[in-house]
């Protein structure tokens, strides 16, 4: 992460703040998640003209026009694509992408899991509430079978993904699931997702009081035995961090022990980072051969090519 | 005797095996350097190996634009080759004999069991045992053990045999090979200059007095011209106008333009990204756009079908590209993948629900490709719009002889209007022009937003009705600026006599084959006519079309697709309906005497429609 710090500026909340109207619903979890991203944006201290942030279609899509950062807010189901090729081209920025569960693990499912094949080095928070909130409450990949939230005519019949354990397979390099109503623990989770170098992937689970009438605040926050449903894996002795990432054993080991722990889900469900592991980004299997770019305006060198070999091989 | 000055060599035979492409390669790498102008197109099936392909080379001492269906001396591989697939129930070729010009030569492979009775005996075959002469060669040089190593010289052998049969000086085709193996490849030279003589001896005596032609001879040029193909004019052309950025997912024909580029990034700083499907493919080019880069994305029309959500997406947040370029082949659907069509006209135009502005041009031979790819990135950052260039696969997949392609020629780069500190910047100001200074992110003072919904001038959604109509206004508006800026020289063509009566009127690569055509009917009929070729195809130029279309009092259209999509654009364009349309949808390129003989009985009966096909291979 290329911090430049030439103003002594110390930057706040208040910086990452646009001024906006914002539409979301009362109480809808998104705030939480907004909140978290501008705190954690305060706690990096990164100027937010160095910031990028790529979102989908849906309530989650709208989450950049009220960040003060580059905001460019896309297709349904197309954010990783487009924010790839902004990192790609433009790699002094930070690049945050964002988006909803339908957004990322239905109709962007092909770019979710391509995009773990890459390893870019920028950072994608999902907004799970397992609903289609902006058309009314449709059944998300992630609502389980059998269960029905207040907008569906019927239980769902469609098993739902795992997107943690998808999300391993694909070979993030960060994986962690977060809860969007504790913004601060999500901000300091964030914050670490966005130092990751690599594709850092959080599931971070939302309420949406509108249409998931099922997974509500009340329902996270229920404690079964004196213990919260929701815990952290910081406070276990859990270790999802791969110490040598030459070491292929212990890569399978972490990614198996890993995907067991996503498929804990009911009294209990872990929150923090499941799976991490340093390993080269695209960038630096690139690096010999990326555009040089100039820092200020972000724009390669590239107007004066020598193509005369090109043109002597073709002779 | 005389000189003959345009000769067509093929050879044919089962893909995939290496011998059709390099054979064919090798032989006119070395015409190319010897100072022949080589105009030469590969045919071959959606297949990895085994099904029929061929390459054909017209060899002349000038510059051709199209290829000739006669050939003068034919290298066949296999049987297939001569005969066609005639046993299937829909033959994909019928074989290549019926081409033949009277007294040509069938070079065949010696080791075949061909039974010459029945077939035509106006011309020669000959069979060359080409892996037996290459083993005598190595035996006498004392490198019998070599021969699985230097089996592809059995290639020169046919190319020594070729140049026989074609009359050519043996000495040229020698000179070529001396320059083709040169560095690494020079301890090839002299053992493949003895195997061209070699096949050529062979081929002499086998002829004894059937020597018919006598291709004319030429000098070796001091600088080697290029043999190139549509597919690198323009990865060179969008080099020299600095892309950054390129993605693809592999698909025929577009797959060489992105592996060639892919060949040369890490040495030109160039990201060349291998995605998962079109629609990444798009997308990632307009992130890349966005961020300051000049992206671009090549695929053909399967991939722009998926494509064309993100062409939409970067017209409504007006990023400064990607330039998308179609490489055409024959559909709907998969269609033909590996055949020529002009039927992605239609889609290249309307890609996408809403409207929206964005630029189309349409490339008729190699050197426009270079103009135009080259073009395409400035009118992407000038007017922040997607732009997509339209080929044929004819013009990307086959070589032509090219002394220069005009890189050094071109136009300065122009990245449009920038973002200058001035106070509280908006991403989409109004302005006079419509076109608003954009910033880079990374730029201090500049922050933007986009998005795919309406937006206001910062850039957050809207559902404003004045803002909408004045947004839908600002970007509409920039299609009529490009109109008026965008010199006439780029958008059309006329080549003959403007006040001609006839007037032929196509886009894209029958641009060669119609001028070719149109001298022969000038020089055998007396017809004279002009032709118009429409290059810009939007914003259409309805002043120019109007205007040539207008004057002529008989017109006609070539198109290689069904319903004459070109057609259709000029009538809804100008109103004005052309008088014949000649289309074909075979699958394959209009050859010179296709194009000649259906211009003329066009003329002569005058049908609203004729549909063209010789049942070419």
């Amino acid at each position: 992460m290329a911090i430049i710090t030439s103003d002594p500026k110390v930057y706040t909340i208040r910086d990452y703040k646009s001024p906006v109207h914002n539409t979301w619903c009362a109480g809808c979890g998104d705030f939480g998640i907004l909140n978290a991203i501008q705190l954690g944006l305060a706690e990096l201290q990164l100027p937010p003209h160095q910031v990028a942030v790529f979102s989908g279609i849906g309530c989650s899509g709208k989450a950049p026009h009220y960040i003060n950062a580059f905001g460019i807010h896309t297709l349904h189901g197309r954010v990783l694509p487009t924010a790839t090729g902004g990192k790609l081209a433009n790699p002094e920025m930070t690049v945050i992408a964002v988006g909803g569960d339908g957004d990322g693990y239905g109709i962007g499912a092909g770019y979710f899991v391509n995009a773990g094949r890459r390893n870019v080095d920028l950072t994608y928070l999902v907004f799970d509430n397992e609903v289609y909130g902006l058309t009314k409450g449709q059944a998300a990949p992630t609502m389980q079978k059998g269960l029905r939230a207040k907008g569906m005519p019927e239980p769902a019949i469609q098993d739902s993904i795992n997107p943690l354990a998808l999300a391993i397979a694909s070979g993030y390099t960060f994986v962690a699931r977060g809860y969007a109503l504790q913004p601060k623990g999500l901000a300091t989770l964030i914050a670490e997702a966005v130092s990751h170098r690599g594709t850092a992937f959080i599931d971070i689970l939302q309420t949406c009081p509108y249409y998931n009438d099922l997974h509500t605040k009340e329902w996270y926050s229920e404690v079964f035995d004196h213990e919260p449903r929701l815990y952290q894996l910081d406070d276990t002795d859990y270790d999802g961090v791969v110490r040598d990432p030459t070491n292929l054993d212990e890569i399978v080991a972490k990614k198996v022990q890993a995907m067991t722990k996503s498929y804990e889900w009911g009294e209990r469900i872990p929150l923090g980072v499941l799976y991490k592991v340093d390993m080269a980004t695209y960038e630096d299997q690139l690096a010999t051969g990326r555009p040089t770019t100039n820092g200020a305006t972000g724009e390669p060198n590239l107007w004066n090519r020598d193509l005369s070999s090109l043109l002597n091989a073709l002779r | 005797m005389d000189y003959n000055s345009d000769l067509t060599w093929m050879v044919g035979g089962p893909q995939g095996s290496g011998g059709v492409n390099t054979a064919a390669e090798a032989f006119a790498k070395a015409l190319s350097r010897a100072g022949y102008r080589l105009h030469m197109n590969i045919e071959y099936h959606s297949n990895i190996e085994g099904e029929h392909s061929y390459y054909t080379v017209r060899i002349s001492n000038q510059d051709k634009r199209n290829l000739s269906e006669k050939i003068h001396v034919l290298v066949a591989l296999d049987e297939e080759t001569i005969l066609g697939n005639t046993h299937n129930e829909w033959p994909s070729h019928h074989g290549h004999l019926a081409q033949m010009a009277p007294g040509g030569v069938v070079i065949y492979d010696g080791a075949l069991k061909l039974d010459q009775s029945g077939l035509r005996q106006d011309i020669r075959y000959i069979p060359v045992p080409w892996d037996r002469l290459l083993r005598e060669m190595l035996a006498e040089m004392g490198r019998s053990s070599d021969f699985n190593t230097l089996k592809p010289m059995t290639n020169t052998i046919a190319g020594g045999a070729s140049a026989a049969a074609l009359g050519m000086d043996l000495r040229l085709y020698q000179e070529g090979l001396r320059s083709v193996f040169t560095g690494r490849r020079a301890q090839l030279a002299e053992p493949n200059v003895r195997a061209a003589d070699v096949g050529y001896r062979f081929m002499q005596e086998a002829l004894g007095d059937h020597q018919i032609f006598r291709l004319i001879p030429v000098e070796p040029p001091a600088v080697a011209p290029m043999l190139l193909r549509g597919i690198h004019a323009a990865a060179l052309a969008k080099l020299r106008a600095g892309l950054a950025f390129q993605t693809y997912y592999p698909i025929s024909p577009a797959t060489d333009e992105n592996v060639y580029l892919e060949t040369y990034a890490r040495a030109q700083g160039l990201v060349v990204v291998q995605v998962e499907d079109e629609i990444s493919a798009i997308n990632m080019a307009v992130g890349a756009a966005h961020t300051g880069a000049r992206s671009s994305t090549s695929t053909s029309g399967p991939g722009f079908s998926l494509m064309i959500e993100g062409i939409g997406f970067a017209a409504i947040t007006e990023a400064p590209g990607p330039v998308v370029f179609i490489w055409q082949r024959g559909g709907p659907s998969t269609g033909l993948p590996t055949r020529s069509e002009q039927a992605d006209l239609n889609i290249a135009l309307h890609p996408g629900h809403g409207e929206f502005p964005h630029i189309v041009v349409a490339p008729g031979d190699i050197h426009e490709i270079a103009e135009d790819s080259f073009e395409s990135f400035n009118w992407a950052d000038r007017y922040q719009l997607p732009v997509v260039v339209l080929v044929d696969k004819k013009i990307g997949s086959g070589y032509v002889t090219v002394d220069d392609l005009g890189l050094d020629k071109l136009p300065p780069v122009d990245r449009g209007a920038r973002y200058k500190p001035d106070g509280d910047y908006l991403r989409y100001r109004f302005t006079d022009s419509g076109i608003s200074p954009r910033s880079v992110p990374g730029q201090e003072g500049a922050i933007f937003w986009t998005t795919t919904d309406e937006h206001d001038e910062r850039g957050h959604i809207t559902e404003s009705t004045a803002n909408r109509i004045r947004m839908m206004e600002k970007r509409m508006g920039k299609l009529s600026l490009a109109a008026r800026e965008i010199p006439s020289s780029r958008k059309i063509a006329l080549y003959g006599p403007a006040d001609a009566d006839i007037t032929v009127v196509g886009w894209g690569s029958t641009k060669g084959p119609i001028l070719d055509a149109l001298e022969v009917l000038a020089a055998e009929d007396g017809v004279r006519a002009n032709f118009l070729q429409v290059r810009l195809l939007r914003p259409f130029p309805i002043e120019e079309v109007s205007r040539i279309l207008g004057r002529a009092s008989r017109t006609l259209l070539v198109e290689e697709n069904y319903s004459g999509q070109l057609g259709d654009l000029i009538r809804e364009q100008t109103g004005i309906e052309v008088n014949q349309r000649l289309v074909k949808f075979d699958g394959r390129s209009f050859s010179e005497e296709e194009l000649v003989d259906a211009l003329r009985t066009a003329l002569r009966e005058g049908q609203p429609r004729v549909a063209v096909t010789h049942l070419l291979p």
